[in-house]
């Protein structure tokens, strides 16, 4: 097998072997006592018929839930919009060899600074609020993000533990916000509505569902990212950095500043989600707005392999999984079962050599792949 | 002024000593894990995950046999096997270490939050199962300000401290810890001598994992006697950066892990206090400054202390 196909392929072996260990975790919690018939031997098949059933029944909600019909692929595709985003700021991370975990954090902390912003325009046009607000979220994950690539840059701290401080300083400021000084009405912590020149048009709407142009501003940011990645010198830099830092400092790329910049972009793309999240969907700040969509990212640009097109396709899996896994929760399976899929992907396509020697590829060293191998 | 009679209020509160050994345990149990495996080589960011699943399956250990100490022994089980997952993932099929351990955080938190409900019967925590009690020191007087300080700690915390001065003399003075140390300054050198660098570095993490796990236990089983779901909040990542700020030395380990207690004590401690009646809603304000301690520490210590050369990268035997 070539190695193009093989960048395709160790992903979905990793989603089909995750898949079937979580398969066998659902047959192992499937409460369903098979009738008894007296025999040991035939209980034992019974118990193994209904616990397949079961788990039969499980996946069909799942599918259902996630395409089953009109309504499913709607809410799949509304839940797509955010985790595109995420996607590429870590795959994005990934190619310039930097670990974004810490798209979470981003993500709500654009998402609650254009949510301000927005909620403090009234009466302005819908072409300059919009822009507006955008610029706004992005700018602050961006900002947020660059404060863990300033300090990788400057003195070496390893991005993975400044992101994840970074994530729960920015849980803490927006819980903050949103419980006091930005807070309105009772129940969930929440900001007040956005203004109506900032919400997003609606693009498609099945009675009180609908879904925004947000996913259009995705799709467009995910092709934008093919053509700088591909098609612009900027885009080689990043790679060449990602690639080997220590070749590019040779080749006369500043390090460093190509450090901190990636984390904005990455850090602004992870914003844009939370942003386009409070615009299009929620019309306001929500304490849960995030719940681990930036965390989606991770496994969406491992799946997708880095590259913008594969990261459209790994999101609609994730989302799907996402969405479908409510419909899995009715029938007693924990929604949690997605993150255990998700993190055997991880794992799987970090380990990727487990599935080469799987799959008998593995004859010759083939150390190298896209990720970062520095670590502190 | 006020702040300043309530930091007094609070530094002659014997509650407030007791409050840091209490937070620093988890933190140390944590930070002598990661030593045990950067020591060797491989870097083990996964300390998160396995406290975290240390913690649930102590619970389990405890609702299940009403005795708490088998719910320890169930952690440390559990936290060696995440541990060797991880171990095996970095050391035989040369993974990066970073994402591999990221996944198994999510593993601990999917499997964790996944299991809650089918064994429990509720979702987010559990009840409240037998813990281990305390070792009381009732010579020191009941009313007394030093029994009030550690005359009511867990054993957790005096087997924290202990394994302290065990991992100092393992690391420093056996041949096993000599060995441990080439390996992970040097593994091709270690190899050329005849180290058997893979079976070194599994033990490295396999001990993180066990060390991982106790802390983990000490969350559940030994403080609170409950599960909650991502009950852990970051504290892998904090003992971290205690190992970084205290130079992955088991005695730097601890005083870092102190520090990290002094400020979730004076943290909590002043939120409480009653001089400054300070409103729920400012409370998350409290709770993001052992987080922006940590950050500074990671950012201002890293370049100064120095890690184990080889620490996350792979080794592969050539020829």
């Amino acid at each position: 097998m070539s190695k193009g196909w093989q960048r395709i392929f160790i992903p979905l072996m990793a989603v089909v072997i995750a898949l079937a260990i979580a398969s066998v975790i659902i047959l192992f919690i499937a409460e369903v006592p098979g009738p008894s018939t007296g025999n040991l031997w035939n209980d034992f098949w019974n118990q193994i018929g209904v616990r397949f059933s079961f788990l039969g029944r499980a996946f069909q909600a799942m599918f259902e839930g996630a395409f089953g019909s009109q309504f499913a692929w709607m809410n799949t595709v509304i839940r797509m919009t955010p985790l595109i985003l995420t996607g590429l700021a870590v795959g994005f991370g990934f190619r310039a060899g930097v670990f974004n975990i810490g798209a979470e954090g981003q993500m709500a902390m654009g998402a609650l600074m254009a949510t301000i912003v927005a909620v403090n325009i009234p009466g302005l046009p819908m072409f300059v609020a919009i822009p507006v607000c955008m610029l706004t979220g992005m700018l602050a994950g961006g900002v947020w993000a660059g404060i863990a690539g300033f300090l990788k840059a400057k003195t070496g701290a390893h991005e993975v533990i400044s992101t994840i401080m970074l994530n729960w300083i920015a849980s803490n400021i927006t819980n903050w916000a949103v419980t006091a000084p930005f807070a309105t009405g009772s129940g969930t912590p929440k900001s007040p509505e956005i203004a109506v020149g900032a919400k997003l048009p609606i693009l498609f709407s099945i009675e009180a569902t609908f879904l925004s142009y947000g996913i259009i501003v995705a799709v467009l940011v995910a092709f934008v990212m093919y053509i700088i990645l591909y098609k612009t010198s900027m885009g080689y830099e990043v790679k060449a950095v990602g690639f080997n830092p220590y070749a590019a400092e040779y080749g006369g790329i500043q390090v460093s500043k190509n450090l901190i910049m990636t984390m904005a972009i990455s850090g602004a793309l992870a914003g844009l989600a939370g942003t386009l999240e409070s615009m299009g969907l929620y019309y306001r700040f929500y304490g849960t707005l995030t719940s681990g969509k930036g965390f989606d990212g991770i496994s969406i640009a491992l799946i997708g392999q880095n590259h913008p097109l594969g990261i459209i396709f790994a999101s609609m899996l994730i989302s799907g999984l996402r969405t479908g896994s409510n419909q899995m929760q009715f029938i007693g399976v924990p929604k949690h079962i997605v993150t255990i899929i998700q993190s055997i992907i991880i794992f799987l396509v970090a380990a990727e050599r487990m599935v080469r020697t799987i799959m008998g590829w593995d004859r010759k060293k083939k150390v190298k792949d896209g990720l970062a191998k520095s670590a502190s | 002024m006020d702040w300043l009679r309530a930091l007094l209020d609070t530094i002659t509160n014997p509650v407030f000593y007791r409050l840091t050994l209490s937070s620093a345990t988890p933190l140390l149990f944590a930070a002598l894990g990661g030593l045990f495996s950067e020591k060797t080589g491989v870097t083990n960011i996964a300390l998160e995950g396995i406290m975290l699943l240390g913690a649930f399956f102590g619970i389990l250990g405890s609702a299940f046999t009403g005795n708490p100490w088998i719910g320890v022994l169930l952690a440390m089980v559990a936290g060696l096997g995440l541990a060797s997952l991880h171990a095996w993932a970095s050391i035989r099929f040369c993974a990066d270490q970073i994402v591999s351990a990221t996944a198994l955080i999510l593993l601990a938190q999917g499997l964790t939050g996944f299991l809650l409900e089918p064994i429990f019967g509720q979702p987010g925590s559990t009840h409240i199962f037998n813990r281990v009690p305390e070792v009381r020191l009732t010579f020191l007087g009941k009313d007394t300000f030093l029994y009030k300080m550690i005359g009511t700690l867990s054993p957790f915390v005096y087997i924290a401290f202990a394994l302290v001065i065990v991992t100092w003399i393992l690391i420093n003075k056996t041949r096993l810890g000599l060995r441990m140390r080439a390996v992970g300054e040097n593994p091709e050198a270690a190899d050329t001598l005849g180290i058997n660098v893979f079976k070194i570095r599994y033990f490295g993490v396999m001990m993180s994992g066990i060390l991982a796990g106790l802390g983990g236990a000490f969350l559940s089983v030994g403080e609170l006697g409950q599960f909650s779901e991502n009950m852990t909040g970051g504290k892998g990542f904090i003992a971290l950066a205690a190992l970084i700020l205290g130079n992955w030395s088991p005695v730097g380990a601890m005083w870092a892990s102190l520090l990290f207690g002094v400020a979730q004590a004076l943290n909590e401690q002043l939120q409480s206090n009653p001089i400054l009646s300070i409103p729920s809603t400012t409370k998350p304000l409290f709770n993001l400054l052992p987080f922006v301690i940590t950050l500074i520490v990671v950012g201002g210590f890293v370049g100064r202390t120095r890690s184990p050369a080889a620490s996350g990268t792979p080794y592969e035997k050539r020829g």
